[in-house]
């Protein structure tokens, strides 16, 4: 009776979870404008979104932006976590941890504003009277998805036993190699999974990019809020259902990724045990 | 030559560390300091704190439901609404959250992933589009409105209610409770529980002495994960509540379209300032209560 009673309450949180989701992709099928009746399966919107040229643009430029602020931020993430990771001093990596958490426990609403009243007073003292564009986006996002690049990495660092790299080295190995057989192997999946996130956050950002936009350069989930703002045709639900499934593969490529190497990872835990063993 | 290799290594650490340390400086803490110096300044950048004495003095005037007219602390009440809205949405994502947490984690391996995967897809949709549409569900003539139609009920007033707001978040932001209880949940030992029992618990006190103890640490940064997005929103208000409950996020974001940044950065130094104490005090109290105080 009870597992009953908890299996309903479950069923009904993942409902509520769902629900606009499903409403949404049924009506971006909608043949009529309306948002609440459906009248008749068309493809309607999808080829209206697909004539859409501000909205194409603006796809355009959140892949741009998100995959130079996830190759910067990975690069420069993968390299402090290694760092961070070698520090001697505990003032200094304790300094260094909760400046990294700072981006993600303060309010995206905070980050857009301190970054954007930064990048105006520095626009003001060069003369410029439009001084957000594309670089200030560039930075704010790489900015926000660094300490997620770092967080990822770290912990695959710390797994690593340091005798291994010095092992290399005695066998041989310049410290340079050693660390790209011995060391980025290991750190590969955390940098693979950092990048990932970076790359869905930073397509999936409004406020912070909202704050630090200029006027010529348009993201889509800045798109959105300005379609938002007016009444809004089921256009928007069609592109919805598309951003829908193309982070959905996303996070599915991300969980095979995940499960391949905590499979490797379980077998290799085996295997050790077992030379423990013997 | 061994003696000199921990220093090189530290040498090397830190040059690979000297990129980030720069941006970190320049992006992270440079920003913040600007948004104090811009609280504390006039349009010329002269000294003034009339900035923050504004939020917490300016008057307007508002009309009751009967009509009469009531003068209020205009950003005091903005802030106190948002705070009163935070707090019943993250409890409300407590309330939800935690037993599916533990629902999950007490479910076979296979059954976690797919629960798991589940709460976090919504999550991966951008939130204007989740808040959107709740929008068109809520609405007068909306999904929500004809469905209870078709069972013979009147409609329902909800969209630019309190009500739809706190939807709105809890829409938004069950995910951030879920995630880090269940976290937790997953790698309590069984045994405890058991043991627990052997001694004679029943259940209920073995979630109050047992279970609840263990997961705080999760509830903890469930509670912030939840409280400080949802404090600082300005989307879910303006969509759900049709613009009628202005929150502190609404306020911000409507002196930066104004261009009255002094005044946004006042409002945003505030609010940082209070979060800020908020998390130094959950950090004192949760490294007191959580790691040391109760494990007897």
């Amino acid at each position: 009776m009870k597992k009953v009673i908890s299996n309903i309450l479950t069923a009904l949180v993942y409902i509520f979870l769902f629900a606009p989701i499903v409403i949404l992709l049924i009506f971006s099928f909608n043949e009529s404008k309306s948002l609440s009746v459906f009248s008749n399966f068309s493809f309607r919107w999808y080829r209206e979104l697909l004539k859409d040229r501000h909205t194409l643009e603006a796809v355009r430029n959140t892949l741009l932006l998100a995959a130079s602020a996830t190759v910067i931020s990975t690069i420069m993430g993968t390299a402090a976590a290694w760092g961070i990771d070698r520090l001697r001093s505990r003032w200094y990596r304790g300094f260094m941890n909760t400046v990294t958490d700072i981006p993600m426990t303060n309010p995206d609403i905070i980050t857009g504003i301190s970054l954007m009243l930064m990048f105006v007073f520095v626009g003001r003292i060069f003369g410029a009277r439009n001084s957000l564009n594309f670089w200030t986006m560039l930075i704010a996002h790489v900015t926000f998805c660094l300490p997620y690049v770092i967080l990822q990495v770290l912990p695959k660092l710390q797994q690593i036993d340091k005798a291994l790299p010095e092992a290399a080295m005695d066998l041989g190995c310049t410290q340079v190699g050693a660390f790209f057989k011995v060391e980025l192997p290991e750190m590969m999946p955390g940098i693979v999974t950092g990048a990932i996130m970076a790359f869905t956050i930073s397509m999936d950002d409004f406020v912070i990019s909202y704050f630090t936009s200029g006027t010529g350069f348009e993201t889509l989930p800045i798109r959105i809020y300005s379609m938002t703002k007016k009444t809004v045709t089921p256009k928007m639900y069609a592109l919805a259902t598309i951003i829908f499934f193309v982070t959905l593969s996303l996070l599915l490529i991300n969980n095979f990724i995940d499960d391949k190497s905590t499979r490797k990872g379980g077998k290799k835990a085996k295997k050790a045990k077992k030379a423990k063993k013997d | 030559m061994m003696k000199k290799s921990p220093k090189q290594k530290l040498g090397r650490g830190n040059a690979a560390l000297a990129p980030y340390s720069l941006w970190a400086l320049l992006f992270i803490i440079v920003p913040m300091a600007f948004v104090a110096y811009y609280a504390f300044t006039d349009n010329n950048f002269n000294f003034t704190t009339e900035n923050i004495t504004r939020f917490f003095t300016a008057v307007s005037n508002v009309r009751n439901e009967d009509g009469s007219i009531k003068e209020v602390h205009t950003y005091l009440l903005i802030f106190r609404r948002s705070l009163k809205l935070a707090i019943i949405s993250t409890i409300v994502c407590l309330v939800v959250g935690y037993p599916l947490a533990y629902r999950i984690a007490r479910a076979s391996k296979r059954a976690q992933q797919t629960m798991m995967t589940l709460i976090m897809i919504p999550m991966w949709m951008n939130f204007l589009i989740r808040t959107y549409a709740w929008m068109t569900i809520l609405q007068d003539s909306g999904v929500f409105n004809n469905l209870i139609a078709k069972l013979g009920m009147g409609p329902v007033r909800i969209i630019g209610t309190e009500t739809a707001v706190i939807i709105g978040m809890v829409y938004d932001y069950l995910p951030y409770m879920v995630l880090p209880i269940y976290s937790i949940m997953v790698k309590m030992d069984d045994k405890l529980i058991e043991a627990a029992r052997d001694l004679g618990c029943g259940s209920l006190s073995i979630l109050r002495r047992v279970i609840f103890p263990l997961s705080l640490p999760g509830v903890i940064s469930g509670i912030t994960m939840v409280l400080i997005p949802s404090i600082s929103t300005f989307y879910i208000s303006q969509k759900l509540g049709n613009g009628k409950f202005f929150l502190i996020g609404d306020a911000i974001e409507g002196q930066y379209v104004a261009n009255n940044l002094h005044f946004a950065a006042a409002m945003a130094f505030i609010l940082m300032v209070i979060l800020l104490v908020f998390m130094a005090l959950v950090k004192y109290y949760s490294s007191r209560y959580v790691n040391g105080g109760d494990a007897k």
